[in-house]
């Protein structure tokens, strides 16, 4: 029999940063482990792992794990969707809990980062002694740089500007100061790989990497695990009322991509897949953006979190700069956004964000955030998007059980 | 003159250069690389479509390289004339006073560098129009 409703039982993220003495499956471990007993269950309760390590998609990180921490014969789905894939761990588990396979599983996501450089690679062809037309596009050399770029701090860069040419009221220095919100929210979250707090003029004289961009506003790469377990709410009622009252409800989990549209192959559009998860989510969920008292969202480079408040309709169209120049996703505001301190801060370590995110909400939603909790949180909501493009939003309610 | 040779082949080259589109015969999308199919509607055949040259810039960013004494480069995306176009503003200084959202440039040409056969392959950004 299907089940519709689904909960989280235990989460839990590594520390963020780096981990020279750990591998992949050491830092997968301590989070899968740490997870199930945040749950007060064991592998031996888990109908289905998703496990995702991006970098090491071939080497199947979920049966390296279950070779550490139990081989219980259950189906593995070893998923990879750029930097959605910890929601796509997540989302893939809530799939096989609602079709009524299993009734609980565990989802997982790793990475291993640290001094990994910027990301994205070049398009086009292999140097060689004679031009040779090479690939889709009938290149005779490598286009990185000739042509545009690739590369992650540039894509998002232009993310930002194209928002700015459309709407109007961006500058270097307003986002320079969204990160500096974000930098100034690490230093309550002592998982996060850098906890440092700058201003923005701090963030301004930092090294540029890609104009508006400096190396202060990029997603820090570093190393780190995150996990979920995830349960049917049939189930969860017959675990004990300690169990039932720290479960966090799962309102809404929604995957999607990239719709075809004019410039998309040009330039990602990040834009219309979020705002087609985000309004699928709140529909599904039956609550407003209004209505939520926190937002973890990707903000992989502060080019991105602009527009992303636009995307999630924490604002009304074209408003992103107003909404921010507001106060409203500051720590004190209507809408906190990246209270965690961000990825900017935070960190990425790619397949484990999408986990991440969601824990720290369930953090803030169960009362245990500590200094830096919200007070009275309800409601929250965890995005991630991984270009290509494949964009998570999971929307999560505090436990009335 | 040496042989010459686009560096992508929908460059072409001659007394006006420009770009050429694969377009969907059915809904009209316009793309660049070789096609299977078409991303919007499905469609299976295309026809050749000119993009003008003249655009405007709709996205930028100035990417520091890593090399130490390499130049700053200037990815943008140009919409010429409804179709959007990647490339990098060039024959300018690379910063935001001379680079801004919605200026008008025109596609221009240059080489890139030379084979062992004596080859010149040749590439395409976009200048300031005035």
């Amino acid at each position: 029999m299907a089940n519709d409703d689904i909960w989280i039982l235990g989460i839990n993220m590594t520390k963020f940063g780096k981990h020279p003495n750990e591998d992949v499956v050491d830092l997968a471990s301590e989070a899968a482990l740490a997870a199930l007993a945040d749950a007060g269950v064991t592998m031996a309760d888990m109908g289905v792992l998703a496990a995702g390590n991006l970098m090491g998609a071939a080497a199947g990180i979920g049966q390296q794990l279950q070779k550490q921490i139990g081989q219980t014969g259950i189906p593995v789905f070893n998923v990879a969707n750029a930097c959605a894939t910890g929601a796509t761990a997540i989302r893939t588990v809530i799939m096989a809990i609602k079709s009524g396979e299993c009734d609980m599983g565990l989802a997982v996501g790793v990475e291993k980062l640290s001094g990994a450089g910027m990301l994205g690679a070049g398009m086009g062809a292999a140097a060689s002694d004679e031009w040779t037309p090479s690939g889709r596009f009938g290149a005779v050399s490598g286009l990185e740089g000739k042509l545009g770029t690739d590369m992650m701090p540039g894509v998002f860069a232009q993310v930002g500007m194209e928002y700015g040419h459309k709407y109007g009221g961006t500058s270097f220095e307003l986002f320079a100061r969204i990160s500096a919100k974000n930098h100034s929210n690490s230093t309550l979250n002592p998982l996060a790989a850098i906890q440092k707090d700058m201003t923005f003029e701090q963030i301004m004289a930092e090294p540029m990497i890609a104009y508006p961009n400096t190396r202060a506003m990029c997603s820090a790469n570093s190393d780190g695990a995150a996990a979920a377990v995830l349960i049917s709410g049939e189930k969860l009622r017959t675990l004990s009322k300690e169990q039932q009252r720290r479960a966090v409800k799962v309102s809404a989990s929604v995957l999607t991509s990239d719709p075809y549209e004019e410039g998309c192959q040009i330039l990602p559009n990040v834009n219309t897949l979020t705002r087609n998860a985000a309004r699928q989510a709140y529909e599904l969920a039956g609550i407003g953006p209004e209505d939520l008292d926190l937002v973890e969202l990707h903000d992989c480079f502060a080019t991105a979190e602009l527009v992303h408040y636009d995307n999630l309709m924490l604002c009304p169209e074209g408003g992103a700069v107003d909404f921010f120049e507001s106060g409203a996703p500051f720590r004190t505001g209507s809408t906190p956004v990246n209270v965690s301190g961000g990825l900017e801060s935070k960190g990425h370590p790619i397949a484990a964000t999408g986990i991440a995110n969601i824990w720290e909400i369930c953090h803030h939603l169960r009362g245990e955030a500590g200094p830096r909790q919200i007070e009275g949180a309800k409601v929250g909501l965890a995005h991630v998007i991984g270009l290509g493009s494949a964009c998570g939003v999971h929307i999560l309610e505090k436990s009335g059980l | 003159m040496a042989d010459q040779i686009p560096l992508v082949d929908y460059l072409v080259l001659g007394d006006s250069p420009h770009l050429v589109a694969n377009e969907c015969t059915n809904c009209g999308a316009r793309y660049f690389d070789r096609r299977n199919a078409c991303a919007s509607c499905s469609g299976l055949t295309f026809t050749k479509a000119d993009i003008v040259t003249d655009g405007e810039v709709r996205a930028f960013t100035i990417v520091t390289p890593w090399m130490p004494g390499t130049a700053p480069y200037v990815p943008a995306v140009i919409d010429c004339g409804g179709t959007s176009v990647r490339a990098n503003i060039v024959n300018t200084e690379p910063d935001d006073q001379h680079v801004t959202l919605g200026m008008k440039v025109r596609l221009t040409t240059f080489p890139i560098g030379t084979d062992t056969a004596g080859t010149e392959a040749v590439g395409y950004g976009f200048e300031p129009a005035n």
